[in-house]
């Protein structure tokens, strides 16, 4: 019969040791962390960068990745895209009572092997079990610590008329997998989740340029809502392109089918860029020799300083102003 | 086929139909003294010329009116409230289309009722509801059936469904609207002056040309039968408006791939065979006589009004003017609650609710 | 007042066809559209084929639209 996470593997006793030493300790590697209560850690000098975010996907295991995946790149983007060098995460899982002990297996594995892309270390942990039907299967908390080193700080106030605005690829991705994954409106699709550690990409374009002004990974609420914050919290105007933005053709047959709009939806492996008028094409490129930029786009400009608004210059010619999400996107007939 | 969707959608294309839609537009101004008005009867309609720019890049030329084919937005209050007083029951599943989630009733939304506990699901097919219901016999499953000609006739399948394969713990709450009845209304009351309609595309996919001959024949009003894309409507725009300067009152059909002059006679005959002519009540008009379908008597074992008989109280007013905006009569900025007390995140009427809501379409596409 | 969407049968069989719609799939009723056949367009709402595309008619009505802005249109 296939092994579960019982109660007992959350009591602290021979379960939760055996559990903690043979899953976690084995493949993130910190034994020597794991004997004290605290991981102590050295930083190099440099501005700390230091981020948390907790992951419920639904389901766990999707096209592309799992909730694992996302939950250290999840970290190591939020790191990264403040301009950080992400060095270390720590773990928190809440795990439903009765779920597969291979699952678990398989997402722990997954999180090591992310982890290493970025040359991360899991440097600390905890795991809780709930009674059926307090959690959904599986969450995790992770939180990471990065250093930005002395220089390499980003400046996102000095954004000006001109600069570009840079997508590193296609968007809605994760968005419509999840949709799919989910089955509950009957869609299905080979497309794969874009969840991935955007910290080497990053890297790549930081070095081939020293324009860049700022970066978000636009997660929950889409590219337009992502931008519509960098406008606000700001004060810059954009506009962007409808047209120029890269949406590949399965997610925007999912949003046709489901009257969507692939704007809005989330990606769990892209960055947008802010960069600094005659840079755009060495950020493009740089992002381009990538396997994860391969599709980077030029999608618009900051237009002025002062309010903070985004515009879409629509194909006709004319432009409407984008508002963040309201609320959740629900699919709709009419 | 997949070529034909790019061109439906060029921009060059697009950006030529628009230059020569001002340019006849124009010619109609000079010809009649007003900009040509013309009301696009549905709320996809409605969504589709906000999200594309063509409202906004008109609005100096053409008056592009919405009209009463949001299904949501024409719901009456009573109604909606009598939807969200089902989900009390207990055991049941109420099952829905994700347009009615958030719709304002006098006492909470759906959305309200499901984070309360109670178990409301979103489908994308009512045939999904009955497949729910065959899954959880100890539940009742209802499915809330709002819809004009183009979603009654899959309504009739989810009862043809259910029906046919004996499901007991299945009914449906349907209100549905027609448009010739509506359309009707607001010609005979006069109230908003128009050069012609924008006819819906997929509700003529099941009704057909044919049917619009009522236009013609007693009005003398000329209509455009449109699809959804860019380049379709732009297209029909301009059509109706050569209609207008060659003083010619017919019905062009300029989404011929689907429409048909007799329409879906297999989804005519599925809509006779369930459901039978009804006076239902719309927002902001009141009752109008046999304006919509509701379940046969055949089958009031699916009908859930019969099943489940809801008592609600007369709703309280607001300011909300919902009702004028789906006639027609003013715009959604004339409204004292838009973009103020009534916005997507909180609405106060369904036009701001649903996504091809007057209301709606303006708050997200044609604001500043 | 309906989203509808163009989608190619990819299967059928006596009820319901595997569509395909720019690469994401689902099953549709295929009550309304007795006669579809596999590589056919069908327009999709609510999970039901309204109508079989007519591929013919979308061809000529795009000929069409070109001519009313070059002029040719009579």
């Amino acid at each position: 019969m296939k092994e579960r996470i019982s109660l007992e593997h959350g009591e602290g006793g021979e379960l939760t040791h055996r559990l903690i030493r043979e899953l976690f300790v084995e493949h993130f590697g910190h034994h020597d962390q794991a004997r004290l209560d605290a991981a102590l850690l050295t930083l190099p000098a440099g501005k700390i960068a230091y981020t948390t975010d907790t992951f419920v996907v639904s389901p766990p295991f999707f096209q592309g990745g799992n909730i694992g995946k996302i939950a250290v790149a999840g970290t190591v983007n939020d790191l990264a895209v403040s301009g950080a060098h992400p060095l270390y995460i720590t773990c928190g899982y809440i795990i439903e009572e009765g779920f597969p002990l291979d699952a678990l297996r398989t997402i722990v594995e997954t999180m090591a092997e992310e982890a290493k892309k970025s040359g991360v270390r899991i440097v600390g942990g905890d795991t809780k079990v709930v009674e059926k039907g307090s959690a959904d299967g599986i969450f995790i908390n992770t939180a990471g610590i990065g250093v930005i080193p002395p220089g390499e700080e980003l400046h996102p106030e000095e954004m000006e008329e001109g600069d570009a605005v840079i997508v590193s690829g296609t968007v809605g991705d994760h968005g419509v997998a999840i949709l799919a994954a989910r089955g509950e409106l009957g869609i299905t699709t080979e497309m794969k989740s874009d969840c991935t550690s955007l910290y080497p990409l990053i890297s790549n374009v930081r070095k081939a340029s020293q324009g860049i002004r700022m970066m978000r990974d636009p997660t929950r609420g889409g590219l337009a809502t992502t931008l519509v914050e960098i406008c606000e919290d700001f004060h810059v105007t954009m506009e962007i392109e409808e047209n120029a933005i890269p949406v590949k053709r399965e997610v925007s047959g999912a949003c046709d089918i489901l009257g969507l709009d692939p704007l809005y939806l989330a990606n769990e492996g892209k960055v947008i860029l802010i960069v600094r008028k005659g840079e755009e094409e060495k950020v493009l490129q740089a992002l381009r020799e990538t396997e994860e930029g391969r599709e980077a786009a030029l999608i618009g400009r900051v237009t002025r300083r002062g309010e903070g608004k985004l515009f879409l210059r629509m194909p006709l010619g004319s432009t409407r102003r984008i508002y963040r999400l309201s609320g959740m996107q629900l699919p709709r007939i009419c | 086929m997949e070529p034909i969707l790019k061109e439906v959608q060029d921009a060059g294309l697009g950006q030529s139909l628009l230059r020569e839609v001002i340019r006849l537009a124009d010619r109609f101004k000079e010809k009649y003294g007003h900009p040509p008005a013309y009301m696009e009867v549905c709320g996809s309609h409605t969504h589709a010329l906000a999200r594309t720019g063509i409202k906004r890049a008109l609005k100096d030329h053409v008056r592009l009116i919405s009209g009463p084919g949001c299904p949501v937005c024409v719901t009456d209050q009573k109604t909606i409230d009598a939807m969200i007083a089902l989900t009390e029951g207990e055991n049941r599943i109420i099952c829905t289309f994700g347009d009615m989630l958030r719709i304002p009733g006098s006492k909470g939304s759906l959305l309200k009722a499901k984070t309360e506990g109670k178990d409301i699901r979103v489908v994308y097919s009512p045939s999904d509801s009955v497949r729910i219901a065959k899954e959880n016999p100890d539940n009742e499953v209802i499915f809330l059936g709002v819809g004009f000609e183009t979603t009654i006739p899959v309504l009739g399948i989810a009862l043809k469904e259910a029906w046919e394969d004996g499901v007991k713990n299945f009914s449906m709450w349907v209100t549905t609207k027609l448009v010739e009845p509506v359309v009707r209304y607001l010609l005979d009351s006069g109230e908003a002056k128009l050069d012609g309609f924008l006819l819906p595309g997929h509700v003529s996919v099941v009704l057909g040309k044919n049917q619009y001959s009522y236009l013609v024949d007693e009005y003398g009003v000329p209509g455009v039968i449109s699809g959804f894309e860019m380049n379709e409507m732009l297209s029909s725009i301009y059509l109706l408006i050569e209609l207008g300067l060659k003083e010619e009152a017919k019905i062009i059909n300029n989404y011929k791939s689907v429409v048909k002059d007799e329409g879906n006679p297999q989804a005519l005959t599925i809509m006779e065979t369930f459901f039978t002519p009804n006076d239902e009540a719309w927002r902001g008009i009141g009752v109008i006589p046999k304006s919509g379908l509701d379940i046969r008597e055949e089958y009031r074992s699916l009908n859930a009004k019969i099943r489940f008989p809801v008592t609600v109280g007369e709703p309280i007013k607001t300011k909300c003017r919902c009702g004028e905006i789906i006639r027609g009569l003013v715009g959604p900025e004339d409204c004292p609650l838009f973009g103020k007390a009534c916005t997507p995140m909180k609405p106060i009427g369904p036009c701001m609710v649903s996504s091809e809501g007057s209301c709606s379409a303006h708050y997200k596409y044609l604001r500043e | 007042m309906c989203v509808g969407v163009p989608a190619k049968v990819l299967e059928r069989d006596e009820f319901t066809a595997k569509v395909d719609v720019l690469g994401s799939q689902m099953t549709v009723g295929i009550l309304l559209v007795p006669d579809v056949q596999v590589g056919d367009y069908v327009l999709v709402h609510a999970g039901q084929a309204l109508q079989i595309v007519d591929e013919m008619f979308a061809v000529v009505s795009i000929e069409e639209w070109r001519k009313l802005v070059d002029g040719t249109h009579s």
